[in-house]
């Protein structure tokens, strides 16, 4: 890899606008032959629509896209494909039902005189092409019954035959076991080698310092930093993502937290989770959560935060672990009885998991409590009445009648109905996944004082939040999560924005072939950093 | 903070259970492919022990004569489910082709045959435009198809009160013209057959129909032609339907107008009941000549009892789609859990 080398594809002050959003903010981005190149990012840092532009799913506003040196616009995700942009996603794009070999040649299977298909040269190219990435299996099985790991090899060996120059992968990992991590590293390794550039996406601070030469972070839409891999420190990496750098973290900041966090609630846990585990998301996570307690749960995306929210209120399925409310065990995988004995979530997609848009304000908010509030099976409107009332006004909801479209409402007062809806249940314990993602700083300090409010009237809350400020702040006692188990435990004074990041770039946990030696954190001169 | 204690899962444990589960997805794939052949195989010999009659060379030929027509048709919805679709305006089409062949014939064989053929099968054409092109469900898009074209068949005939007769004896011995005991539609549709396995298994359009009716967005990201090839599946489903209705007109040596109503979902019924997935992704030719066959047995089956009206083999064949139905599902099931 040579630093004069002609990039093979690059992003050129690229701007992409979506309504009311703009997803990449004049960002530039090169890749260059026979490199491995990191692009991390949290929620809505822009990777996914670089990606999507790099691919031709998407078009950009402004900017250009250089490929092989020269400009590009391409149309479809076939065109970039066709010109040797190849594209792994996180969910392998093949076809379960047709066999192994069908799937890796289809389009280009072997004929014989008669142009019709030679099934017996297939399934031997198809094996021979598999044997080279270390797969080898009955091609002429169905692509379904292999294990996530050779499907994904499937699907990489599919991609680079097609003559790709560059190879991109969208968190390709998140559903592999370690061996098969390690034979995609090795795969990996050789396409650099051969002068293939690689961009890899992926959460797994770990792989990236295993695989990746340079790295690119994105926030916000903008680029945070360039630069290669070697020497980056991995707090610093981290503190380049959340956007908190590390000498300005305030001791008091700008939230509305106003309760006294170091005080240690004491009592029995109002809700217990019990060693947590289901396949590649969670692993043994363990979380209680006290009367008037707030407990946090911190880690990077992915690293299994609202998937351990879902877990307690049964909506993810479990191989293994327990959940107590109230000290009763809570049947696995029944949303219904969590939220009976007292668990209420208020989801991470407001939109596609929470409010129903063409409702008015006050069916929003009983949506959830309408046999609480009916007497033989019909809803008294008077009580709904009563309800709405008084939930309007503790939660501040600005809405001209409780008639009123959710819909029009702005994205704080949409978040204060879905929060109306759960505290309506009367719940013991709330869940909230990113409660202040996406509304204004005002009614972001009016959440954030609701939540300290409720916590004071006795209720246990669960807070997630990649606001590194709220989190700390906001939380009497903070459970740092990463890659699916719990790395670490906050309380008392060590609930800090220092102390979470601390704890998310600690060594991994995970022994075996995905550990890698700690790199030498001794060199931090940022040479070849730069900052937007 | 974690100890280096924690160990990873054995490798070891996968390996026993990918065994067991390999094993169960075979006979899970071989009762897929050939649970109506089993079946089929099973009636045919209780059938024959049961009823003296049954076991017979006629009885034997007149249950694949009568079968004939319906194969033909349904190997063209094959193709179409397995392409994630489904064509509701076979039967319309079937019975729109015999009207225009016993029309045609008036003018010869050659008329009689391609007349039919060209109108089905630009119905065809045209549905297929519409679904590949709009994106629009098949259901309604062929169910459009089912009532426009009936009622074009319909005015044809002047409401059923004009029944035009072949009296062209070139066109009606192609489908009353015997060799070996059969008549030809049986050898057509076995022709038919042959071609469409080859078409199915061993060509790009064949791997092209699965891989949509597998996963259309895959499909596309894959390169696959999906518009062209959505388009040529109703095509043939159409040219096919149509052809089978002038086979029927020429034996019947008339275009009878009340026939075909319903024929739809027998077809369909014999697909699935030949292990094609409703939901497209998988299938064969070979199993819908078992579910064709096997519907015609149990037809038969039904007359050997003399106190059952045929009304029942719809009865029986209801049945046994649905227990089909949810063999598959199970199966599915089963294979996933993997």
């Amino acid at each position: 890899m040579g630093a004069s080398e002609e990039p093979v594809l690059e992003a050129r002050q690229v701007t992409k606008r979506f309504p009311g959003v703009v997803a990449l903010d004049g960002v530039s981005f090169a890749v260059l032959p026979g490199e491995v190149h990191a692009l991390v990012g949290e929620n809505g840092a822009g990777k996914s629509t670089l990606i999507k532009v790099f691919t031709g799913v998407y078009r950009p506003d402004g900017g250009e896209l250089r490929y092989q040196g020269e400009r590009v616009a391409f149309g479809t995700p076939l065109e970039a494909q066709r010109s040797g942009i190849s594209t792994i996603y996180q969910e392998v794009n093949l076809v379960p039902m047709m066999s192994v070999a069908r799937n890796l040649l289809l389009g280009r299977e072997p004929r014989n005189r008669l142009g019709v298909i030679d099934a017996t040269r297939m399934y031997a190219e198809a094996e021979a092409l598999l044997a080279g990435y270390g797969v080898r299996t009955d091609v002429r099985r169905p692509l379904r019954t292999l294990g996530m790991g050779a499907q994904q090899m499937v699907a990489l060996a599919r991609a680079i035959s097609v003559d790709a120059r560059v190879v991109i992968m969208d968190e390709p990992t998140s559903s592999l076991e370690p061996r098969e991590v390690e034979t995609l590293f090795g795969v990996i390794r050789r396409l650099r080698d051969d002068g293939i550039a690689v961009v890899y996406v992926s959460h797994r601070l770990d792989e990236l310092y295993q695989v990746c030469d340079r790295v690119t972070v994105l926030r916000d839409g903008r680029l945070a930093h360039t630069g290669p891999m070697a020497g980056l420190d991995r707090l610093r990496l981290i503190s380049l993502m959340l956007g908190r750098a590390l000498d300005e973290v305030r001791t008091s900041g700008a939230t509305r937290f106003s309760r006294d966090h170091d005080a240690e609630a004491t009592g029995a846990p109002v809700m217990e989770a019990r060693s947590l585990t289901s396949r590649h998301v969670l692993r043994d996570v363990s979380v209680s959560v006290r009367p008037g307690e707030v407990v946090g749960l911190g880690g990077l995306l992915g690293a299994g935060r609202s998937e351990t929210a879902k877990a307690i209120l049964g909506a993810l399925p479990l191989d293994s672990g327990v959940v107590l409310v109230a000290g009763l065990p809570l049947r696995r995988g029944s949303t219904t009885t969590a939220i009976r004995a007292g668990v209420s979530l208020l989801p991470e997609d407001r939109k596609a998991e929470g409010i129903i848009p063409n409702l008015s304000v006050r069916e929003n908010i009983v949506l959830a409590s309408l046999s609480r509030l009916a007497r033989g099976g019909v809803v008294s409107d008077a009580r709904v009445d009563e309800v709405v009332d008084a939930f309007i006004r503790k939660l501040r909801i600005k809405a001209s009648s409780p008639h009123q479209k959710v819909s029009e409402l702005s994205g704080g007062n949409q978040q204060k109905v879905l929060l109306a809806r759960w505290l309506a249940v009367r719940p013991k314990v709330l869940l909230l996944d990113e409660p202040t993602r996406g509304i204004d700083v005002g009614a972001k300090a009016e959440v954030q004082a609701l939540i300290d409010e409720l916590a004071d009237e006795g209720l246990g809350v669960l807070l997630i939040s990649s606001d590194l400020e709220e989190l700390a702040e906001g939380s009497d006692r903070i459970i740092v999560l990463r890659e699916g188990a719990v790395v670490a435990e906050l309380s008392g004074a060590d609930v800090t924005e220092q102390g979470i990041m601390t704890s998310i770039a600690h060594h991994s946990p995970t022994s075996g072939p995905l550990a890698v030696e700690p790199v030498t954190r001794a060199d931090h001169s940022s040479k070849a950093e730069s900052h937007d | 903070m974690m100890t280096d204690s924690e160990v990873l899962p054995a490798h070891d444990a996968p390996a026993a259970r990918t065994a067991a589960a390999a094993r169960r997805e075979h006979v899970g794939r071989l009762l897929q492919h050939h649970g109506a052949l089993i079946v089929l195989a099973v009636l045919v010999v209780v059938g024959s022990v049961a009823f003296d009659f049954f076991a017979t060379p006629e009885n034997a030929a007149s249950v694949v004569v009568s079968s004939s027509f319906l194969a033909i048709i349904a190997l063209g919805m094959t193709f179409v489910i397995i392409s994630g679709g489904i064509d509701l305006s076979v039967g319309s089409l079937f019975v729109l082709g015999g009207v225009l062949a016993a029309y045609g014939s008036q003018a010869g064989v050659v008329v009689a045959l391609l007349l039919p053929l060209a109108v089905c099968g630009t119905f065809g054409l045209v549905q297929g435009l519409i679904i590949a092109r709009t994106g629009m469900a098949p259901f309604i898009v062929t169910l459009a198809g089912l009532l426009g074209v009936r009622g074009l068949m319909l005015a044809l005939s002047n409401e059923g009160a004009t029944t035009y007769l072949v009296k062209n004896p070139a066109f009606a011995a192609l489908g009353q013209g015997e060799l070996f005991g059969l008549t030809y539609p049986v050898y057509i549709a076995a022709a038919l057959a042959l071609l469409c396995m080859l078409l199915l298994q061993r060509t790009g359009f064949g791997q092209n129909v699965f891989a949509i009716g597998g996963n259309e967005h895959a499909a596309t990201l894959m390169g696959v032609p999906v518009v062209r090839t959505k388009v040529l599946v109703y095509l043939m489903s159409g040219l096919l339907a149509g052809l089978a209705g002038a086979l029927n007109a020429a034996r019947l040596s008339s275009g009878v107008t009340i026939l075909g109503i319903g024929l739809e979902l027998d077809v369909i019924a014999a697909v699935v009941i030949g292990g094609t997935l409703l939901t497209g992704g998988a299938g064969s030719v070979t199993g819908t000549v078992s579910g064709v066959l096997l519907l015609g047995v149990i037809q038969s089956l039904i007359n050997q009892i003399g106190d059952l009206t045929s009304s029942f083999q719809q009865v029986v064949s209801g049945g046994f789609l649905a227990l089909v139905v949810i063999a598959q599902r199970l199966l599915s099931k089963a294979q996933r859990l993997n």
